[in-house]
């Protein structure tokens, strides 16, 4: 099964976090992203620029509807994600509780609308 | 002729139904986690049965019979929804079809397995007993929502969402290693210790699915004991579980009136259940660790103590449900602490105990509550106050033979 893992934290903590910090953060996602590689199950991820360069579109009557900012404020923001193939709720569980953004923040683990095979 | 053989089928239709539902269940649902596809699909099998076992005569093994069409109908019903994963699901389901056609006798027993599904984290906690009830026992959700003190459509709500979750999240079918049980194993025996007490609360035996489902819950109570030999809360529930069984022939007399505990008579306890019991707790304290399921089934050994020494250890008992209150606490087990105080000579602090439980609109509707509440008014003298919360407890009660029971209680106040 696909299942996508949300990577929610508090960008105003990890803005303002020391250099050292910033550096440690990273080695660890690229060791975590290598191990889900070798196993077979990364598809996809990717860290996204914080919430300030994020735009919210709706279209009424047709219409766009463009608003800065994100959809809803929230304490924690959506960072980051990542596509993952896993067998089970239980491996996709377990790959969520070794993501480095797991000890501050939360993942949301959800899996994939499949679409129909025909 | 018609009549007798429709009966005769229907008969062992619904035996089936009761000895195999929770097994056929577990195994059909372990292929695919679509746990209300099995239930659907044994549901039309068991129909089939009905509609031709009439003719055609009972299969000599009916179980595997209805495990065969209940397949069928899971296959047909995965073309019929044919969604990448339902497609994955249905070639396991061929697959296994053809492997069972080949030595099909063994059915394996996969119930502790989808157990330990129900428990999983990712299913609302206060799901977990109740669907393990359905999907194992085979309980509707009607008495599933009473035992549960629910509203009957939240219930069906609740389960059928939590099923859709075991699916579509894709909860996996294993029992997890003892360092992962986590919560999950409390939530299963309390489960097994749900589907006890409701074949329990049927005594005479009159209804036959629920005499089974205590039989039932004990063999399961076995079978977690067996996999899990060092869980001290699985031999306490089993031990608590084979003391209240060795009473099953005290709690009604010749006439089928209500027996209470303390006038039982011991000759009539099964003492090999009990010894066993006491086994199986001894083992338990062994492993030095205390649960609720323990200190249960040390409180009824407190009373099988009375068939050696001839009397009630009460102080002992109020003990136990204190250290209850503290580990495990609910209004149930205050209702019986406070009995426990009533009886070493504290019925006052009994009945401000059971004052303090008033505001819960749980107990509006729970008829131990009003009875409790009656004996201790009782004790206190106050007979019109008791007669009030006999006559409450009595309109709550739906056995006959405790109405009859509390009936008696009441007209031997004094007014």
């Amino acid at each position: 099964m696909r299942y996508m893992l949300l990577i929610y934290g508090n960008e105003n903590a990890m803005g303002s976090a020391p250099p050292e910090a910033v550096t440690k953060m990273s080695a660890a996602y690229s060791i975590y992203t290598q191990a889900m590689k070798d196993a077979g199950a990364f598809l996809a991820g990717d860290r996204l620029q914080p919430t300030r360069l994020a735009t919210s579109v709706r279209t009424a009557g047709g219409k766009p509807n463009v608003i800065d900012g994100p959809y809803a404020d929230t304490k924690e923001q959506l960072a980051g994600f990542y596509m993952i193939e896993a067998p089970d709720l239980d491996a996709a569980i377990s790959w969520a509780s070794r993501c480095p953004g797991a000890e501050r923040g939360t993942i949301e683990v959800r899996p994939v609308w499949e679409l129909q095979a025909g | 002729m018609r009549d007798l053989a429709e009966a005769a089928a229907r008969a062992a239709a619904e035996k089936a139904a009761r000895q195999s539902y929770g097994k056929l269940v577990a195994y059909l649902a372990a292929g695919t986690r679509d746990v209300a596809g099995a239930e659907d699909a044994l549901a039309e099998a068991f129909a089939e049965a009905l509609r031709r076992w009439p003719k055609a005569g009972i299969p000599d093994r009916p179980e595997a019979w209805l495990l065969a069409v209940a397949r069928r109908r899971g296959i047909d019903a995965a073309r019929r929804r044919a969604t990448a994963s339902a497609g994955q699901a249905h070639l396991e389901l061929l697959a296994e079809e053809a492997e069972a056609d080949m030595h099909g006798h063994h059915i394996p027993d996969e119930r502790l397995r989808l157990m330990f599904v129900c428990a999983h984290p990712a299913i609302d906690p206060a799901v977990r007993a109740p669907l393990m009830l359905q999907t194992v026992f085979g309980l509707n959700a009607a008495a599933i929502a009473r035992a549960f003190l629910v509203p009957p459509a939240t219930m069906s709500q609740r389960l059928v969402r939590a099923k859709g979750r075991i699916r579509d999240a894709g909860i996996p079918f294993h029992v997890p290693e003892q360092n992962d049980f986590g919560d999950r194993l409390d939530t299963v025996l309390e489960a097994i210790y749900a589907a006890y007490s409701t074949g329990w609360a049927d005594p005479a035996g009159t209804d036959a699915q629920r005499r089974d489902l205590a039989e039932e819950a004990i063999w399961l109570g076995r079978v977690a004991v067996a996999l899990m030999p060092g869980e001290a809360e699985a031999l306490g529930l089993l031990a608590l579980m084979l003391h209240a069984e060795s009473r099953n022939r005290a709690r009604r007399d010749a006439s089928g009136d209500f027996v209470p505990l303390a006038d039982q008579d011991c000759g009539l306890w099964d003492i090999s259940m009990i010894d066993e019991a006491e086994q199986i707790l001894t083992r338990a304290g062994q492993s030095g660790t205390i649960g609720r399921f323990q200190i249960e089934a040390a409180i009824q050994s407190a009373h099988a103590a009375r068939r050696l020494t001839g009397e009630t250890d009460w102080p002992a008992i109020r003990q136990f449900y204190e250290m209850l209150a503290v580990l495990s606490p609910s209004p149930v087990v205050d209702i019986n602490r406070a009995a426990a105080l009533a009886e070493t000579g504290n019925a006052l602090a009994a009945l401000d105990l059971l004052d303090s439980l008033a505001g819960d609109p749980k107990l509006a509707g729970y008829q131990p509550y009003f009875a409790a509440r009656a004996a201790v008014l009782e004790k206190l003298g106050r007979s019109a106050d008791a007669g009030e919360a006999y006559t409450r407890a009595i309109a709550l009660e739906q056995d006959p033979a405790l109405r009859r029971f509390l009936d008696r209680r009441r007209d031997r106040l004094t007014v």
